[in-house]
């Protein structure tokens, strides 16, 4: 049992031990936090060469690493906040998703970016964004959001084995969630859900943090004889929703909560997915829940409402089937206690930033 | 370098190759089969002969929108590169690319961008790859003089200086980002201060003297070869058609008649013709000799895009 932060650390260790193509470059990852802790040591164990820091410029250093992918050599970014790699956005969309198209199969793009989603502690507008359809929406490249320490370490091995640009979004509040993490280098695959509770009452698809959100909610539902069909998306593109058909087909109710933004976000997609092939299935209108539309707050007075919790989830259960409501208060009773014991602005009690 | 290392034959050749393609496409272009935006290099050939000849098997050549003669001088194939054009099968990115993506593994050109400045940080991970592989190539990029003006032109070079990688930076500066003058877009200072900047060895030499670029690109790449890191060199020169198209466009308003024709005196082909029969090396006889040499060729590239399939494929892989 290990944080996803070891488990990410692990893997690259694994990763950089296999392959001495790999390599791994970014702003911290030979510094003295390495990443929040998911780089520490390796800069002394495989040298300058292999890990090592880069000048503050990232679609310059993006492009350095595509031209380097294009060469044969593997490797992997950093970036200590999403919002840092807007920067990137010309070489990611222009260069990494399209040179294997473009030059008719003949070009690859071995190349992993590892972005980390803030939340909490005042990160404010541009510290804590998500924008994973900013990603998912370039035909090329493929995006996942692990959120499980298994997952963080098997599907980053397979992202840096697999021959295509893979964008991890990796939340920073799952970091400290510890899990089962075999020691061996294990690849967990880069697409498909992984299907975290059984139910046929309603069909839960989450990603990212969010993931843990739906659980507790899930939990607590099924103790009132309310039981959910969960996901965890996991893997954004490429995206297939077979699993997630087929649930629906079952359970007739779709909740979707994402960690990013409602609008356009990727419950957009799923919705769309889902009502285009099944739209017979439904029994009630889908749900989807995000971040409202406007940019994070810093304040924790702000931030409360904010982000989408397991008491919102519930609540979006009741609305879809609203004879279980009555049923459904011992759940959010449980969430409302638990929840006034915790800071809003925290990953828990005794975090203290500062970044 | 003595005079006799210099491959005064070869450089005429690539030019005149390039000179009479580029001619051959604009006179073609109206016949509505080339179904792309085409960047005719005609004016600014010495630079594309002079630094392709100097490269070596290995090297690879990262370029821009105006990637023709780039290619063609890199050992690249003609028929590949006017079947792309035509957008057929048989392309050298099987109709995907066009005009503005030329790649070709085995030519060394491991692709150009349209994207200003957008391949300059590429070339520079190619050469960072070879420095890790220990491969003792050269990356070499040319771009045009709008390129520095981007924040990726100086991203990379710092982190080319950083690392000092084998790399070289060509500025091909033909004075126009489209229709608009370098005095426009930068104040009035020599462009290889931006490599100094960077703490790069940056050279400037007449871009439309073929001599001169291949003797400064040579020295620049075996400098890079022997791990002394990146260059910038600086030619000037002189595109005469349009930025995107067949014609000329001096009539626009963009630029005069004059100012061309002051560039045509310096025409680079012309110039190393003269001194081809000075030295000997040429006359009327094998220079037309050459020229029905290279139109073969060009008419048998031209029927070989023309009588080629399109590509019919409507299943893309997107993946690796």
């Amino acid at each position: 049992m290990i944080s996803a932060a070891e488990a990410i650390r692990e893997a690259t260790e694994q990763c950089l031990s296999a392959d001495d193509r790999v390599y791994m470059m970014g702003q911290g990852v030979a510094d003295p936090k390495g990443v929040f802790g998911t780089t520490l040591g390796l800069a002394q164990r495989f040298g300058s060469e292999r890990v090592f820091e880069t000048p503050v410029a990232e679609n310059g250093m993006t492009g350095v690493a595509i031209g380097s992918a294009l060469m044969g050599r593997r490797p992997i970014m950093v970036h200590q906040r999403v919002d840092f790699a807007m920067l990137a956005l010309e070489q990611l969309l222009n260069n990494g998703a399209k040179m294997h198209f473009v030059t008719n199969g003949e070009h690859k793009v071995p190349l992993v970016v590892r972005l980390i989603i803030g939340r909490g502690w005042g990160q404010g507008p541009e510290h804590s964004q998500v924008l994973e359809t900013v990603f998912a929406s370039a035909p090329g490249l493929k995006v996942i959001m692990p959120s499980t320490p298994y997952d963080a370490k098997g599907m980053l091995i397979a992202a840096v084995e697999d021959d295509n640009p893979v964008i991890i979004l990796e939340h920073r509040w799952l970091h400290a969630v510890i899990g089962h993490v075999p020691q061996e280098m294990y690849r967990a695959p880069l697409s498909g859900q992984n299907r975290m509770r059984v139910g046929d009452d309603v069909t839960i698809v989450a990603s990212s943090f969010a993931v843990l959100e739906a659980m507790e909610a899930a939990d607590l539902m099924a103790e009132c004889g309310v039981q959910a069909d969960l996901f965890d998306l996991r893997a954004v593109r490429p995206l297939d929703l077979t699993a997630i058909f087929e649930s629906v087909r079952r359970t007739g109710r779709l909740i979707v909560v994402d960690t990013g933004w409602k609008m356009f976000g990727l419950g957009a997609e799923i919705v769309a997915q889902v009502t285009e092939q099944g739209f017979q299935h439904l029994r009630a209108p889908p749900i989807r829940l995000g971040l409202p539309d406007y940019p994070t707050p810093s304040s924790r007075g702000l931030v409360g409402a904010f982000y989408p919790s397991s008491q919102g989830v519930v609540e979006a259960v009741g609305r879809l089937s609203p004879e279980w409501i009555p049923r459904l208060r011992p759940a959010i009773d449980t969430i409302q206690t638990r929840r006034a014991k915790l800071p809003v602005d925290a990953p828990n009690p005794a975090f203290r930033g500062p970044f | 370098m003595s005079q006799d290392d210099v491959p005064q034959e070869g450089l005429f050749f690539d030019m005149l190759r390039n000179r009479r393609v580029e001619l051959e496409i604009s006179r073609r272009y109206e016949d509505g089969e080339m179904r792309c935006p085409v960047h005719l290099s005609v004016g600014q050939e010495a630079i594309s002969a002079g630094v392709c000849r100097a490269m070596k098997v290995g090297d690879q050549l990262v370029s821009t929108h105006r990637a023709h003669a780039h290619y063609l001088s890199k050992g690249g194939d003609l028929k590949r590169m006017l079947a792309e054009f035509h957008g057929k099968a048989t392309g050298c990115c099987g109709g995907r690319g066009g005009s503005m993506h030329i790649f070709d593994r085995d030519a060394g050109m491991l692709l150009s961008l349209p994207i200003v400045a957008s391949s300059i940080p590429v070339a520079v991970g190619a050469a960072l790859a070879m420095k890790q592989a220990q491969t003792h190539s050269v990356a070499v990029v040319i771009f045009g003089d709008a390129a520095v003006e981007e924040g990726v032109f100086h991203e990379a070079t710092n982190f080319a200086a950083l690392k000092q990688l084998p790399v070289v930076f060509v500025c091909e500066n033909n004075l126009f980002s489209v229709y608009t003058h370098l005095n426009d877009r930068q104040p009035d200072l020599p462009l290889q201060r931006l490599g100094a900047a960077h703490g790069i060895r940056s050279l400037t030499a007449d871009g439309n003297d073929v001599e001169a670029v291949y003797r400064l690109t040579t020295e620049a790449f075996e400098r890079a070869r022997a791990g002394g890191g990146p260059s910038l060199l600086v030619f000037d020169t002189y595109r005469w058609l349009e930025h995107c198209g067949p014609g000329y466009d001096n009539d626009i308003g963009y630029r005069t008649e004059e100012e061309f024709q002051v560039w045509k005196a310096r025409d680079p082909i012309e110039r190393t013709r003269q001194k081809l029969f000075a030295l000997g090396l040429l006359d009327e006889g094998s220079e037309a000799g050459l020229n029905a040499q290279i139109d073969q060729e060009i008419a048998e590239a031209f029927d070989f895009a023309l009588e080629s399939p399109l590509p019919t494929s409507s299943e893309f892989q997107i993946y690796a």
